[in-house]
């Protein structure tokens, strides 16, 4: 065990990618000699060089439609985008080309190409900088949505969207990349179903009376509410999605057959978001055990505000745990 | 008139004229002379044939049998010259109108078919032909080819020291797709990795029904200045020319001196797609003019000159050409609707949760309706 920060982790678990598989290359905007804008490629170029850490020119349909490109030839690209507020100008490429190659060639054309995004807010950024734009791709099949809440993680579910023979979206929690863990560094990488194990939910946390659903950034402050309902005597189970697509549904079913109660956390605007998703699924599957609505909890359908005010947009713990009053009273 | 645009005649390379004379230039005759009679005689071939299939296809299209036909008509030579430079180890990636590459790439065009009689996205395998799929999204497919080709240089394909190995990419597209920022970034992108793919512009003066100079105030060629690639404008009805701009941008994506751009001056002879209607915005006159300028009647009329074309060549041209728009036909007509569960195939390479369910539900649904029947 060491440990890391998430940041840390994530380019440990490239870096173990790296060595095991030469097809494995980074395209991205000052991945290089900077080591990306949050560090995360750090030494990267160093160790192995500019044909497999590769500064691209600045256009991000650019980087997606080469990557698709090369991963035609089996190449496995990892791309950054540099900040979430950014993959728009490859928003074409990466829903009407990537997502659908395996499609239209009918499983001919594989592109196992991932594309890593430092996502969501909180860290006091200007515009376009804090963005979870995670709804408007896991709308498009084809594509699979996963994102590390642990340094542990982290680590381990990189090198897990890099041998998944599917394009991956993987979205890094940009306020959580200083948050520090234990990384179990050595233990052997499975590749057999890497895919599967990299969306499968964690329990975070164990309870009985309420399910609090969360991923990514949101994990944390899902665990914190859930700390001060213990004090309130509430306990509070909190699942840690891992995936947004696919979603791990039996595992948020079986929670709330266990509750009966159910919370989703992001920081995505709530209307249309996986939230949504998850309280039509809940709502079919487990509609008979519901005590209470499945509440949600998430940022507004406003653009992500100044940022001086994104305290007060982004979901926060009294907001979680208005929403527990508001599921317990039932 | 347009003097200095893209509907000017600047600079264009050209080899056999509209009235089938064959002329010298300084840089590419020397291409030229590597096609005797009979690679010639060939080409016309090629180009009647794909004429052919191209007029079965929009009868079909008229007939109910397709929902949509792209023709290529007026595009032959552009197409087949340019093909005919290609080695079987590079890699193509066409757009959506290029039948005559495909077929020399060897794609069955029966097959082609099924993508516009709704059956099928991707009709071919592309690495038995070294032919990409179609690409619908204009300008998208610029930047795979760029990347593929960046993946050969890295595969060492690319100045090897043994050029019957060294390979290079082409792409294809329109003068519309030039505006694309895709286009522009492939561009950029081929030219700071020094990529061995050329850039194949068919200039065909209409983007739907916008002209040429809605997308550009200068020859498309140009574009390529900007970022310091080599780049041509040749006569696209001309297939010898065709063949050697084309036959000179390949050689040197393969030599390691990377990538091209050839604007290929040409006319969309027949409609946009069976949907589109030319008469709301081009003259008759305009079509009348470049009919007089058609592909195949000045390479004809330069062989025949030459005296190398003979009856029985001819005959046998007809009946091949014939033959094939025969078994297109049928083999469209009989082509009925593919399997309900392949909507389901292959949206993912692995397994998918999603997905499962609803392709479990929907055997369900389907299920339930032979049971109420009582046919389970
Ligand atoms: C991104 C995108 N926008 C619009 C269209 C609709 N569309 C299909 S073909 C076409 C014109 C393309 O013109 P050009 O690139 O010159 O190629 P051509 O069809 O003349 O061969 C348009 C606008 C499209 N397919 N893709």
């Amino acid at each position: 065990m060491e440990t890391m920060t998430l940041a840390g982790a994530i380019n440990a678990g490239l870096r173990k990618a790296m060595e095991r598989d030469p097809k494995v290359l980074l395209m991205g905007q000052d991945i290089g000699s900077l080591g990306g804008v949050f560090r995360v490629t750090d030494g990267l170029l160093k160790d192995f060089g500019g044909d497999r850490v590769m500064d691209t020119p600045l256009a991000e349909s650019g980087i997606i439609g080469t990557a698709i490109g090369m991963s035609m030839r089996g190449y496995r690209p990892v791309c950054e985008i540099q900040f979430d507020g950014f993959i728009f100008p490859a928003f074409n490429q990466i829903t009407t080309q990537l997502a659908k190659m395996h499609y239209r060639s009918q499983g001919k054309i594989t592109l196992p190409v991932v594309i890593r995004v430092p996502f969501a807010g909180g860290i006091g950024a200007v515009e376009h900088h804090s963005e979870s734009p995670e709804a408007l791709f896991a709308h498009t099949a084809g594509l699979r949505i996963v994102t590390p809440a642990t340094p542990q993680d982290g680590f381990l579910m990189i090198q897990q969207a890099i041998s998944t023979a599917d394009p991956v979206l993987f979205l890094e929690p940009k306020a959580r990349y200083w948050d520090k863990g234990e990384v179990d560094v050595e233990a052997p990488f499975v590749a057999e179903g890497a895919s599967a194990a990299m969306s499968r939910a964690r329990i975070a946390r164990h309870g009985d009376d309420v399910t609090i659903v969360a991923y990514g950034p949101t994990v944390r402050v899902a665990l914190q509410a859930a700390q001060v309902c213990e004090s309130e005597g509430v306990s509070a189970e909190v699942i840690d999605l891992r995936a947004i697509s696919p979603l791990d549904t039996a595992a948020v079913v079986r929670s709330v057959k266990k509750t009966g109660r159910c919370i989703v956390v992001h920081e995505a605007p709530t209307p249309f978001g996986v939230g949504a998703e998850i309280a039509a699924r809940v709502s079919e599957e487990a509609f008979y055990v519901l005590e209470a609505p499945v509440a949600r909890v998430g940022a507004f359908h406003t653009p992500y505000p100044a940022s001086k005010l994104e305290h007060d947009y982004l979901p926060s713990v009294d907001r979680v745990l208005d929403a527990v009053d508001r599921v317990m009273v039932h | 008139m347009d003097v200095h645009g893209p509907l000017s005649d600047e600079g264009v390379v050209r080899l056999l004229t509209h009235t089938g004379e064959r002329v010298e230039h300084p840089a590419y005759s020397r291409y030229a002379d590597e096609l005797d009679d009979a690679t010639l005689r060939l080409m016309w071939r090629e180009m009647v044939i794909v004429r052919a299939f191209d007029r079965e296809a929009t009868s079909l299209q008229r007939q109910g049998e397709l929902g949509l036909w792209v023709p290529s008509l007026g595009q032959e030579a552009a197409q087949v010259g340019s093909g005919h430079a290609l080695h079987p180890g590079d890699w193509v990636f066409p757009s959506y109108r290029e039948h005559a590459v495909a077929y020399l790439r060897g794609v069955d065009l029966a097959n082609l078919l099924r993508i516009f009689r709704g059956l099928e996205h991707g009709a071919w395998v592309p690495d038995e032909h070294n032919f990409h799929l179609y690409t619908l999204v204009i300008g998208s497919h610029t930047l795979h080819a760029t990347g593929y080709a960046m993946a050969m240089d890295r595969d060492g394909l690319v100045a090897s020291g043994d050029p019957s190995r060294d390979a290079g990419v082409v792409c294809y597209f329109g003068d519309g797709a030039t505006s694309q920022g895709d286009t522009n970034e492939a561009l950029i992108f081929a030219s700071v990795n020094n990529a061995p793919v050329v850039f194949f512009c068919q200039n065909n003066q209409w983007a739907i029904s916008e002209p040429a100079t809605r997308q550009s105030k200068v020859p498309f060629a140009q574009r390529a200045d900007g970022v310091g690639m080599p780049n041509v404008r040749v006569d696209g009805n001309d297939v010898i020319g065709s063949y050697a701009v084309t036959r000179e941008a390949m050689d040197r994506a393969r030599s390691g001196g990377g990538p091209s751009f050839i604007e290929a001056f040409t006319y969309r002879m027949g409609a946009h797609t069976t949907s589109d209607d030319p008469t709301r915005y081009r003259s008759k006159a305009e079509e009348e003019s470049w009919a007089e300028r058609d592909p195949i009647a000045r390479l004809e009329t330069y062989l025949e000159r030459r005296g190398a074309l003979s009856a029985d060549y001819r005959a046998e041209t007809t009946e091949i050409a014939r033959t094939l728009a025969a078994d297109v036909r049928v083999r469209t007509k009989a082509a009925g609707k593919p399997p309900t569960h392949e909507m389901f195939d292959h949206v993912f390479a692995e397994p998918h949760a999603t997905v499962d369910a609803d392709r479990a539900w929907f055997e369900r649904y389907e299920r339930s309706f032979l049971e109420s029947e009582g046919r389970h």
